[in-house]
């Protein structure tokens, strides 16, 4: 049952990992146009632009 | 005269030398449009940012600035063919967005914490049968604790804040029970762990936040939705005005810019985005959407105009009223003030239902600790035996039950062109048993057309139409429309409140007035009360042309279909007699009044509901958003005046009617889903609760039925997705 030292951290680092990066996603404003984005990951060609903007 | 565009207002500095407009565009649907503008416009030198969010419709663009004029935009994206108007973000739609991103945040931080506490549990859970050790699991319990307590501390949020509101204002709302539950299990499960005790339901808690979230995000995504819609709505009214700057000099600027004792200039065609007073000119105004009113008024010096009027054939000049609040609109507002509190009284189905709930529960959970300490149980069990009653019947499904049947159904309703303006809208339409209908504009098309096409000469017809596009008179315009002129005749003359001529191959033609064209001598006694009658001579060859608003192409239909509903049918109308009476008679529709006043029609309204009845009114005139306020529930086609737009509980898009009866089935469809899922969420409790007032339940029995009802009723909820594609 050692392992579980190790386990555990790992896991809730991980967790945490996931947590961070939807907050992450949520903030750079990924969740604003959803139906945008179905459309976009099959365009073929991204049109020059930069990054969502921030608000 | 020098016109120029004037959209300053709209641009905010982005940082940086950076300036920014967000604009509503027009008939984006699909990848194609995203890609053809975003290149479109990001292909001008200095356009730092072109980005199109095709669910709320809108371009946002940045450019460096003082290098670019944001109406050279307006004009490429109608090169492209898109139509696009600034818009300015309302701050009751700034704050949908705001709380939609923190409930999303917090439903994302509950459910993080469900999936880890949930790999935590599952192994105590697995361990109480077979080899398990206390020490670990009280380990894993205070893992739990360590994850689920600043999870639920901060997810929480909304619902305590909406408990503290309710309770400090004395009352209590769906909030309350859930608040008091997840704090009661969390405490408990606390004081267990403590205890080394066996059981603790830091799972079941965090998980309903998560479920009970779900349910919120969806409710307040459609009501953000909705909100983006309208908030388009109202700048593609493209509400500008022509104001004058200097002597001869105009711009066109937006409505919020103007100021009273402004002068603007109101061209034919236009509609008037102001209340004032003519001060230069003569022409007839079309005031049918103010009073419903088809006949035109003449208007010369002196004439009040009201904002939503429509210029029909001289240029004005219109100095804007001092107080333009003190007008028509004010009689009207006030109506409308009095209506929209009258129907703040209606109780939403989930209101009902969770004032039935929370007493109810609190009741069973106080009687089960009370019988457990009457049948010798120590207080200790019979407490952690009550708050498993409450953790077992908190609303999750409930909380579910309706929020998921109205995403779906909105979304149903939005393919068949109709969109939502309140969430409750579903609940109250479904219960519609008559509908008044305005006539103009919405039994009629908003547009004009000529009735009489077929009977006039092809070559004549398109002759007509051809002199039609050098005139901007909207008779005109139906002319040209009709008969799908695209190339104007050249030297065309325009000849103010009378027509156009032309001088072709020697021959001299004519479109106007009858006296004009020398065809008075062709109007007969039958024609169409409602009709404008416009003449057109070639030589000595006349025609007259009859040009009127048109009934919906499918309205017959939908009368129909209403009345195999069992639904009452009535017109209210401000027409004039002979008008209202040719439409209800064309539509076989017994009942109908014309010449009604808004007064009146709440008068009429008032009437119904004495009687019990719930009505739906449509309609889209100014004169109609009171009446549309105090109906039980409303719509409004697309083309209506802004304010019953605003006022309307549905807005319906396109010429078709059918909107109306798609919506009527929708909802209708949607209510019985309500009810069904209620009654899912009821029979699980009605199940659950036994084995929780009997003590063994464990916090696997909870998690099971927690989720397994949640699940039943969202799927559930996705029926009202199949078939509401029914048509008539």
């Amino acid at each position: 049952m050692e392992i579980l030292v190790i386990l555990v951290p790992l896991a809730l680092m991980l967790g945490g990992a996931g947590l961070v990066a939807f907050l992450w996603s949520l903030r750079s404003g990924q969740y604003d146009d959803l139906d945008g984005a179905a459309w976009r990951a099959i365009a073929d060609e991204e049109p020059p632009t930069e990054a969502p903007i921030k608000r | 005269m020098y016109v120029t565009r004037d959209f300053s207002h709209y641009v905010r500095t982005a940082g940086d030398g950076v300036q920014h407009i967000d604009l509503a565009v027009e008939g984006v649907h699909c990848a194609g449009c995203m890609a053809k503008i975003e290149r479109g416009l990001s292909a001008i030198p200095d356009v730092t940012l072109a980005r199109v969010n095709l669910t709320d419709r809108r371009l946002a663009l940045e450019w460096k600035q003082g290098t670019l004029d944001p109406s050279r935009f307006i004009d490429r994206l109608e090169e492209l063919g898109y139509k696009a108007y600034p818009y300015e973000t309302e701050s009751a739609e700034a704050t949908e967005v705001a709380e939609s991103r923190f409930l999303l945040r917090c439903l994302g931080v509950a459910a993080f914490a469900t999936m880890n506490v949930m790999m935590l549990s599952i192994p105590v859970w697995s361990g109480n049968v077979s080899d398990m050790l206390p020490e670990q699991r009280d380990f894993f319990h205070w893992l739990s604790a360590l994850i689920a307590l600043p999870a639920a501390a901060y997810a929480g949020q909304p619902f305590f804040r909406s408990a503290w509101r309710a309770l400090s204002a004395k009352t209590t709302n769906m909030d309350v029970p859930i608040s008091i539950g997840v704090i009661l299990a969390l405490g408990m499960s606390v004081v267990e762990t403590f205890h080394h005790a066996e059981h603790a339901y830091f799972d079941a808690a965090i998980m309903l936040l998560t479920f009970l979230l779900v349910g919120r995000f969806l409710d307040q995504n459609m009501r953000r939705r909705t909100r983006a819609v309208a908030g388009n709505l109202a700048a593609l009214k493209a509400e500008t005005a022509a104001k004058f700057v200097g002597a001869d000099e105009i711009s066109q600027v937006p409505v919020a810019a103007i100021h009273p004792g402004d002068i603007v200039l109101l061209r034919p065609g236009e509609r008037c985005a102001v209340d004032g007073t003519v001060i230069e000119g003569r022409s007839e105004i079309d005031q049918s959407l103010i009073t419903g009113e088809t006949l035109y008024v003449v208007a010369e010096h002196g004439t009040p105009v009201y904002a939503g009027s429509m210029n029909i054939s001289g240029t004005l000049r219109v100095r804007v009223s001092a107080a333009s609040e003190a007008t028509l609109l004010a009689e009207i507002t006030r109506l409308l003030d009095n209506a929209l509190q009258a129907r703040s009284r209606y109780m939403r189905l989930a209101d009902r239902a969770s004032r039935l709930y929370a007493p109810v529960v609190h009741a069973t959970a106080l009687l089960t600790i009370l019988g457990w300490v009457i049948a010798g149980a120590s207080w200790h069990d019979a407490i952690v035996t009550g708050v498993a009653v409450l953790i077992i019947t908190c609303p999750c499904a409930l909380g579910l039950a309706i929020p998921t049947v109205q995403t779906v159904t909105s979304g149903a309703m939005f393919k068949s062109g109709v969109l939502l303006n309140s969430g409750d809208a579903i609940e109250r339409l479904a219960e519609a048993d008559h509908v008044i209908f305005d006539k103009t504009g919405t039994l009629t098309l908003p547009e004009l057309e000529v009735t009489n096409a077929a009977d006039i000469p092809a070559d004549l017809f398109e002759l007509a139409g051809r002199l039609a596009l050098s005139s901007h008179h909207p008779v005109a315009a139906a002319v040209a429309q009709a008969a799908g002129a695209r190339s104007p005749i050249v030297g065309a003359i325009e000849e103010a409140g009378q027509g156009v001529w032309a001088t072709i191959d020697g021959l001299e033609i004519r479109l106007g007035r009858p006296s004009f064209c020398g065809a008075e001598a062709l109007i007969g006694a039958d024609l169409d009360p409602e009709a404008s009658i416009v003449g057109f001579s070639k030589g000595n060859e006349k025609v007259i042309l009859s040009v009127r608003q048109g009934l919906r192409p499918d309205a017959q239909a939908v009368i129909a279909a209403l009345k195999t509903r069992n639904i009452g049918i009535e017109i209210l109308s401000g027409d004039r007699d002979p008008a209202v009476r040719a439409a209800a008679h064309a539509l076989g529709i017994p009942e109908w009044r014309a010449g009604v006043t808004p007064a009146d029609k709440i008068a009429r309204i008032e009437e119904l509901k004495q009687r019990g009845a719930k009505v739906l009114m449509v309609g889209d005139g100014m004169n109609d958003a009171p009446s549309l306020a105090a109906a039980h529930v409303s719509m409004s086609p697309i083309s209506a005046a802004h304010l019953s737009q605003a006022t309307a509980d549905l807005v319906f898009l396109g010429r078709p009617l059918a909107p109306v009866v798609a919506a009527i089935d929708s909802s209708r469809q949607a209510m019985r889903l309500m009810r069904q899922n209620l009654w899912l969420a009821i029979g699980y409790n009605v199940l659950a609760v036994p084995v929780a007032i009997s003590g063994v339940v464990t916090p696997l029995i909870a998690a099971a039925a927690m989720s397994g009802s949640s699940i039943m009723v969202m799927l559930n909820s996705l029926r009202a997705r199949s078939s509401s594609r029914e048509t008539l």
